[in-house]
């Protein structure tokens, strides 16, 4: 264990460095550089905007100020804000726990009924119902997120009336039924994705661990089929699972960034749309960053989580 | 010999076993179909219908679909939405399909270095790979896509720049494989270069696997364009996307909910498509099947 720890601790870092390196790149595309937001000042001329590109060293060789910045970033100095001077790195956590939570709702979502879908198609395979399953699992990668909240906005919200069109809470509410009630419509949205991903992903464990020598020992010793597959199938299937939730992790945040708009939930997604919108470059960068650093560590602790459960893979 | 092949029936492509099993796989051709369909609609209808794309009515604003000859109704400047939807699908079936090619020759040329030179060259590579795969694609998308200028050229660019990397990891797979092949080392040890043997001897073999991620690779990019466009910032009005018909539709959902339903259905029936006919490419172009 110590040995996969230590490597896989390693190859965390070297993505992580090399996600900066693809960061900076970025920054360096942005109009006129770290500096654009003195462009626009009209006290500032030309020569004023030399001599501050001299004090902040961005006159210097680019590989020096890669490591100055990238120095900065470790230190937890990310900038600050263009629009109101707070620290970026404050701002995100602000946003953190609404997108923590969508993201977090949606997956639990897709994993309850992608499950139930995969496992059903594995048992019945070739039936009717597999047969939707599989062709609907490919139409439902394939429908825009924003479309499909548009849709479920105008049938459960303008139609229906049964859930609220966007925002977190209602203001001076704020109980927990009240967040339940925004929540629902956001992470059904945000989660078909997923539950196509899923779906497929656990008819075909399922259908590997059917197939596997203990199962057959299983129904030798007489064990009812519902028992064999809730003790014996589901849990050997669900067990690579927990690597795909991981892998699944950039597209549930670009997911979320489309939901989070238009839902108005005050998340990074949206915390990043508007940044945009003000030209907030501080920001986008850090949020850039800040979603890779997730993903790398959403990774990371999704193969530490297998390694734990699963005995084969850390010896290995 | 020239006896015994002046006898035999001519072969021709579509007499292949991928072009059969292609043909038998009905989603596929369902969505072959559907493309067909599609841009054959898009480059002819705008002639066939009596409105111009750009055309502003104010009389006939917000018209419903099926009012008059607005088959898909009109938009809040009472522009035809059906002239509009198809011009739109110029432009995003052709940002689509150039990113595509672009990010399969990006792919195939980082994913066949790396996989045929190996050592720290594609050890480097391969993590650059990793590297942009952990970003969100949205994220890096935008970011790219607001410091830059978005014209459709610029889009298609940026989309390529960050939708190459399944391409490569599969290239990259597959060269590793057949490097050590008997046929491989003979090129090597007549003497061939090693651009000779990547691009001639080992890049047709791997031509299957390309061709697949390829064509799920337009279903990406058209997705990844209509995020985009949707956002605000991809292609710009007044040049009209699947995406950006639908940039202003949400404030109008409850008196004009076509203006949202109509566009975003186009993008699914595309993109379903192109996931349609990946899927029936896998099946056929299956080359370990070959061997049963």
């Amino acid at each position: 264990m110590p040995g996969f720890l230590l490597n896989r601790f390693s190859q965390s870092i070297v993505l992580l460095v090399i996600v900066s390196i693809i960061g900076f790149t970025v920054l360096n595309f942005m109009p006129g550089g770290p500096l654009a937001q003195f462009g626009l000042d009209p006290g500032m001329t030309q020569k004023d905007i030399e001599r501050l590109a001299e004090q902040l060293g961005l006159n210097r060789p680019l590989w020096i100020q890669y490591f100055d910045w990238a120095w900065r970033l470790v230190q937890g100095d990310w900038g600050h804000s263009f629009r109101d001077g707070t620290p970026v790195l404050a701002v995100i956590g602000r946003h953190l726990f609404a997108t923590l939570l969508l993201m977090g709702t949606s997956t639990a979502l897709a994993i309850a009924i992608g499950s139930w879908i995969g496992i059903r198609g594995a048992t019945h395979r070739y039936s009717l119902f597999d047969y939707c399953a599989t062709i609907g699992a490919m139409v439902a990668l394939s429908v825009p997120t924003f479309w499909f909240g548009l849709v479920g906005i105008y049938i459960f919200t303008l139609k229906l009336g049964w859930v609220p069109a966007g925002n977190m809470y209602t203001i001076g509410d704020g109980s927990v039924p009240d967040y339940l009630h925004h929540l629902i419509l956001p992470s059904l949205v945000l989660s078909l994705v997923h539950v196509a991903v899923w779906s497929r992903y656990m008819r075909t464990a399922t259908l590997d661990a059917l197939s596997q020598d203990f199962v057959k020992t299983a129904r030798a010793k007489g064990l009812s089929e519902r028992r064999i597959l809730l003790k014996h199938v589901v849990g050997n299937a669900l067990l690579p699972m927990i690597t795909l939730a991981g892998v699944q992790l950039p597209s549930i945040l670009t997911g979320a960034l489309v939901t989070e708009t238009i839902f108005t939930w005050p998340g990074m997604g949206r915390l990043f749309l508007d940044s945009l919108g003000y030209s907030d470059y501080p920001m986008v960068m850090g949020l850039l960053i800040f979603s890779a650093i997730l993903v790398v560590l959403g990774n990371l602790v999704a193969d530490i989580l297998v390694a734990l459960v699963d005995p084969r893979i850390r010896l290995s | 010999m020239t006896d015994i092949a002046a006898h035999l029936p001519p072969i021709r492509w579509w007499h292949s076993r991928g072009v059969r099993r292609f043909m038998r796989h009905h989603l596929a051709l369902l969505g072959f179909a559907m493309i067909a369909l599609l841009v054959l609609a898009c480059v002819l209808g705008p002639y066939a219908l009596p409105y111009d794309s750009l055309h502003i009515d104010m009389r006939a604003r917000f018209a419903p679909p099926l009012s008059g000859h607005h088959y898909f109704g009109t938009d809040p400047l009472g522009r035809d939405l059906a002239v509009r939807l198809l011009m739109a699908g110029r432009v995003s079936l052709l940002v689509g399909f150039s990113a595509m090619l672009l990010s399969t020759l990006i792919g195939t040329l980082v994913g066949v270095t790396a996989g045929y030179r190996g050592g720290w060259i594609g050890a480097a590579l391969m993590r650059t790979v990793d590297g942009f795969l952990s970003f969100p694609s949205i994220f890096l998308v935008l970011a790219l896509a607001a410091t830059l200028r978005p014209s459709p050229m610029m889009i298609t660019v940026i989309i390529a720049v960050t939708s190459w990397m399944e391409v490569a990891r599969i290239v990259e797979a597959e060269v590793r494989s057949l490097r050590e092949r008997e046929f491989v080392q003979a090129a090597r040890m007549v003497g061939l270069s090693g651009r000779h043997i990547m691009l001639r001897e080992i890049l047709p073999n791997a031509t299957g696997p390309i061709i697949v991620a390829a064509s799920l690779t337009v279903a990406r990019a058209i997705l990844l364009e209509a995020y985009i466009s949707f956002l605000g910032y991809g292609i710009q009005p007044p040049l009209p996307s699947w995406g950006n018909l639908l940039n202003g539709a949400q404030q109008y959902l409850a008196s004009a909910p076509w203006l949202a339903i109509i566009p975003g259905a186009a993008i699914t029936i595309a993109v379903t498509s192109f996931n349609f006919i990946g899927d029936g490419l896998r099946d056929a172009l299956d080359v370990r099947d070959d061997h049963i």
